[in-house]
């Protein structure tokens, strides 16, 4: 079971924080800023994996993955296998990538929903429930499709709205 | 849509407006996410949908990232998800899933809507109601909407019925009686051709069996034939953790999986895969041989390999094997003593574990040696990591490792001077426990202490105040064992102890009391015996003889504090005995002490010196301090008064001092002698509370009182303060008289450097002691870690037991639970047990079915191969079958009754299956009845049956 999934840059700032089972606010606050000090301990070329038994309690796992200036981070449970969630990462990120074309952090900073998209589409309440990009990109695109199509309908206003605000 | 919901409309900020705004913003982020937080509470409150959702999309992006409550809006994100439009809908699925919990008030509300949405055509729909469920089902919700979870169960969409798979499992926690509807059509999913719908199924289950595994054996069979047909690695992750589960529990199981897993080891190019496999191995299929060696191969590989990350699994995969089958981690060993300097603190940490693991009585004195050379090498986290994981496997269950306790204490000796030592605290406690606890440690611990106390360069370090502390308790408290107490009475009153916090120089000053005690009790012992003749040359002999003599009949009695035991009790079997002391100046006042015993003019002399160097002291602002200053001066007011300074006649003196001095000196002497041993943890049980005492249960209630009294540790680093305050108030008190306390102490210091030269600086810079934190210099670290190899080499090897010259030494122990207090073990929690239940429950069933399905093909097993031999039985007649089972596993698995008494097991299952027969008749057919109504109160007492696919 993945217990949380974190995503935050190099000066500790979260950019995606999805928690599988409820946190309050503070809490994953806390949890936060706890994983960013150990991580931005480590240096560069050490293992992926840090200790996580003290901030997230018995049996759980970390492993993170650092890209330019972005944190990876997952953690899980012992029923998942270590080697297999950097895969986990690595996946996520390819899809993020498929997805924004050569992905950076800003790309990430503006497209929160759609990372979001693409990262319940992978883990599902804590379970891998997809692990290939292809079918993340298919069901993401579906979605956003959907999603068009619904505000396309949509009154007069709104439309007008965000385009005004575009300008 | 009425006027002012349009112009919200058309100027609402949308969440790229918001983002931007908030990396753009110049009036610092928090004041600006306040007033976007204001905006929004004014949108969410809009009549119009499509504003309302945006400003909830808002406050969903705010609230885990910017750290927002968003609890509030509850109701919000129900008004969202309720919406026809996708766009909307999905907003509000997300807010819910992200917000709510089951202290959610509104949460009755949203069962509907998602039995809508879950009934939706649409694919996306279903997801999200999916999802939802995934994160928030409460037990309400997993009971009411379980017949749509299972509707969708059987999906023709694969994302949905993946996902309603992956729901299945929150369900199941929350509810399981949703086990009867549901679990079937689980279990057929693990039959589907698509992967994904595979992978989903077999990750559940996965879920479900490290939870409770006993209840999926029935299920092998399907396991085992993913595990080798499959080829998604993902897929083959998930089925080897549930059969390291359930390995265990069958031995037939086991055999039969661990030639395909040896294959998928060998086979697989993806090391996620291979690494699985090796803790398959490991951690349950142990015991077989072939696949152990073949792990161990393959984690070897892994420990070679460049990537940190294979290397520390490596190690951790060492770790996992190493309390069954230690030799591997001895197969190893050079790597895993090569990764304690290495630069990856995950794995210096796994690889001090597994040092830890491989240490016992016949290498704890090489490893331990190893380790401190790591210790001194690593950065200060690291090296009190080492020294705390050498002290608490030393102190194990009273120091049961320990054969040669000589060794040990100068092991803490050695350990109080590494420089980055900051476990004080825990060498304080063994060295005072050992002291308490192993009498024929004293010896050698008072030695150690001593040369911790002489050393003036130790007193500038804060973290070694408790070490000093502890050994300047044990001088005084052990000060017979001594070979010199006038030393030990100038190293606990050099001048450098002023930098120490005022507790601690507080005990160096009992300490003295009880050394100065001791000197003048043995000096008046040794007139009043009247074998000294008071001349110099005969003196040392008898004293020696004397002490030879009275020795070996102090050591015959049980209890020191006999009235008649002659004091210097020097043991005569002590080797260091005739060592010259180190360290002791030529000119030291005391040096001839071992000749002259204690002479008048020795104890003159020390008189004289501890009033030099206490009286300043009585301008301590200290209480500690200044009470036992005052002590010590006042007792040395009184003996000087019946001792004076000239060497006057000495028959009257003598007279006089056996009618006051002697008698105080001996009582005083006698308290102080008063052993003072360890206290058992049940002590206080065993005190009676007296009648009429009220103890509060709750010491909460104090906190209020004295919420902000905290015990002060901060003045413990900074004895400055104190010392020149005291030392100006010394300086205002002595005016008067004739001494002056600064140049006193100036030639203190001076006198003291005289003599031990070796712990100063060459230079002559007065001041400037050694930092006693200063680093050795990592030169010829390549050169060392080698010879460390080499030295593990030899001493990691499993050897015989050494012969010690001497046996081990008696400790003591007081109670023998007083380390091993027994923890209950925990229970599962209950609704583990209720679900557990209805599974073995609902597998029953479907066994049954199966069984009279495919009776000709399979046979029923038992787990006594001989017994289902000989009673093969009427597979029409499934209970009496099962019965038969049950007696011949009650035969012969003893080791399963362990879990639950078997008669109480049978006791609550004769009542218990007669109500469950009468309440579940009229559902089921008889045969089945009975059965059902066995199936889950067996539970603990039998394991499922499996169909034997073995056969």
């Amino acid at each position: 079971m993945i217990k949380a999934v974190m995503v935050m840059n190099t000066q500790g700032k979260p950019r995606l924080a999805k928690f599988y089972d409820y946190q309050p606010v503070e809490k994953q606050q806390e949890l936060i800023r706890s994983v960013f000090t150990v991580l931005s301990s480590r240096a560069e070329n050490v293992s992926n994996f840090m200790e996580a038994e003290s901030i997230f309690g018995p049996d759980s796992r970390l492993v993170y993955k650092h890209y330019a200036t972005l944190y990876f981070v997952f953690v899980f449970d012992s029923s998942e296998n270590e080697l297999a969630m950097l895969d986990l990462i690595q996946v996520f990120v390819e899809t993020l990538d498929k997805c924004f074309k050569n992905v950076c952090e800003l790309d990430i900073v503006f497209n929160y929903s759609k990372m979001q998209t693409v990262l319940d589409e992978i883990i599902f309440g804590g379970q891998v429930l997809e692990t290939s990009s292809t079918e993340v990109m298919k069901a993401v695109e579906e979605i956003s499709k959907l999603e068009a199509a619904s505000n396309a309908i949509t009154l007069v206003p709104a439309k007008y709205a965000s385009g005004w605000n575009r300008r | 849509m009425s006027g002012p919901s349009i112009m919200e409309t058309l100027f609402q900020r949308t969440l790229e407006d918001l983002i931007k705004g908030i990396r753009l913003q110049l009036i610092g982020e928090s004041a600006f996410i306040s007033k976007a937080m204001e905006e929004i509470r004014k949108e969410i409150k809009s009549t119009d949908l499509q504003t309302k959702s945006i400003a909830l999309q808002k406050l969903s992006y705010l609230s885990p990232l910017h750290f927002v409550d968003m609890s509030w809006a509850a109701f919000h994100c129900i008004e969202c998800m309720s919406s026809p439009r996708f766009a909307q809908k999905r907003i509000g699925y997300v807010a819910v899933s992200q917000s709510f919990n089951e202290h959610t008030p509104v949460l009755l509300l949203i069962t509907n809507q998602l039995r809508k949405d879950l009934g939706s055509v649409n694919e996306f729909d279903a997801g999200l109601a999916l999802d939802c469920l995934a994160n928030i089902a409460t037990v309400d919700l997993a009971r009411d909407l379980t017949p749509e979870v299972f509707t969708l169960l059987g999906s023709s969409k694969v994302s949905v019925r993946k996902k309603a798979i992956g729901v299945i499992l929150r369900v199941f926690e929350k509810y399981p009686d949703a086990v009867r509807v549901c679990f079937k059509r689980l279990v057929e999913n693990l039959d589907s051709p698509d992967s994904r719908i595979l992978s989903a199924a077999v990750g559940v289950f996965c879920e479900l069996a490290s939870r409770d595994p006993r209840s999926y054996l029935p299920l092998a069979p399907e396991f085992y034939r993913v595990l080798v047909d499959s080829k998604n690695n993902w897929v083959l992750i998930k089925v080897l953790k549930i059969f390291a589960k359930l390995a265990p529990l069958e031995s037939r199981l086991a055999k039969r999986v661990v030639e395909p897993i040896c294959d998928h080891m060998r086979r697989t190019g993806a090391k996620s895969l291979m690494f699985e496999c090796i803790r398959t191995v490991v951690s349950s299929l142990s015991e077989y041989e072939s696949a152990l060696k073949l792990a161990v191969l393959k984690i070897r590989e892994l420990l070679m390999d460049e990537d940190p990350n294979l290397k520390y699994l490596g190690l951790h995969a060492l770790s996992i094997v190493a309390p069954k089958h230690l030799w591997v981690v001895l197969e190893n060993k050079e790597v895993v003593i090569k990764s304690l300097s290495d630069s990856d603190s995950n794995i210096k940490f796994e690889s001090l574990r597994l040092v830890m693991a491989v240490v016992s009585e016949s290498n704890v004195v090489e490893i331990s040696r190893v380790l401190l050379n790591y210790a001194l090498k690593s950065d200060p986290e690291f090296c009190n990591v080492i020294l705390g994981s050498i002290l608490s496997a030393c102190s194990r269950n009273v120091y049961e490792m320990v054969m040669d306790f000589d060794w040990y204490v100068l092991l803490l000796g050695e350990m109080s001077r590494i420089p980055q030592c900051q476990k004080g605290e825990d060498i304080e406690n063994q060295l005072i426990d050992i002291g308490m606890r192993v009498r024929d440690a004293r010896p050698e611990l008072i030695r150690m202490a001593r040369s911790l106390l002489i050393d003036p360069a130790l007193l500038g370090n804060p973290f070694l105040y408790r070490i000093l502390c502890a050994a300047a308790w044990v001088c005084g408290e052990y000060v017979e064992y001594s070979t010199n107490p006038f030393e030990l009475v100038e190293a606990l009153l050099q001048p450098r102890t002023s930098l120490l916090p005022p507790l601690i120089r507080a005990v160096y000053l009992q300490s003295v009391l009880k050394v100065l005690t001791f000197c003048i009790h043995s000096y008046l012992r040794n007139k009043s015996s009247g074998l000294f003749p008071f001349t110099d040359n005969l003196e040392g002999v008898v004293s020696e003889s004397m002490s030879k003599g009275k020795t070996q009949e102090a050591s015959d009695l049980p209890t020191p504090a006999q009235d008649d035991v002659f004091n210097p009790r020097i043991s005569d079997d002590n080797p260091y005995e005739d060592l010259p002391l180190e360290n002791n100046g030529e000119d030291s006042k005391f040096d001839s002490f071992e000749k002259n015993g204690f002479t008048r003019e020795s104890i003159v002399n020390l008189l004289n010196l501890i009033e030099l160097a206490v009286k300043p002291l009585l301008g301590s602002l200290e209480v500690e301090i200044l009470e036992r200053a005052q002590n010590v001066l006042g007792l040395i007011e009184l003996i000087r008064q019946e001792f004076p300074d000239q060497l006057s006649p000495r028959k009257e003196i003598l007279a006089k001092e056996e009618s006051e001095v002697s008698k105080l000196i001996r009582s005083m002497n006698d308290a102080f002698c008063e052993e003072l041993g360890p206290v058992s943890v049940t002590a206080q049980d065993r005190v009676r509370v007296p009648e009429g005492l009220v103890l509060e249960e709750n010491l909460k209630e104090l906190d209020t009182i004295c919420g902000d009294i905290q015990p002060s540790t901060s003045s413990f680093f900074a004895p400055r303060y104190g010392e020149r305050i005291e030392e100006s108030l010394a300086s205002d008190l002595q005016n008067g008289e004739d001494s002056e306390p600064s140049r006193e102490s100036t030639s203190l210091l001076i006198e003291h450097r005289k003599r031990h030269g070796l712990y100063y600086l060459p230079s002559s810079a007065s001041n400037d002691y050694p930092l006693a934190n200063d680093l050795r210099s990592g030169e010829n670290d390549r050169d060392e870690t080698e010879d460390f190899v080499r030295l593990t080499a030899q001493s990691l090897a499993p050897k015989k037991k050494p012969n010690y010259s001497k046996p081990r030494p008696v400790v003591v122990k007081l109670d023998e639970g007083e380390v091993t207090l027994s923890v209950a073990s925990k229970k599962p929690s209950s609704k583990y047990d209720l679900l557990s239940g209805v599974i073995q429950d609902v597998l029953q069933e479907t066994n049954l079915m199966d069984k009279s399905s495919r009776k000709g093909k399979e046979k029923v097993s038992s787990d006594v191969p001989q017994g289902s031999k000989e009673n093969v039985q009427d597979p029409e007649d499934p209970r009496r079958e099962k019965s038969g089972l049950r007696k011949s596993k009650h035969r012969s698995h003893g080791k399963e009754r362990k879990h639950k008494d078997p008669d109480q097991v049978d006791g609550k299952k004769d009542g218990k299956s007669e109500r469950a027969r009468e309440k579940s008749s009229h559902r089921h057919g008889r045969k089945k009845t009975r059965q059902r109504a066995e199936g889950p109160l067996n539970v603990s007492a039998q394991t499922p049956v499996i169909p034997d696919f073995l056969l």
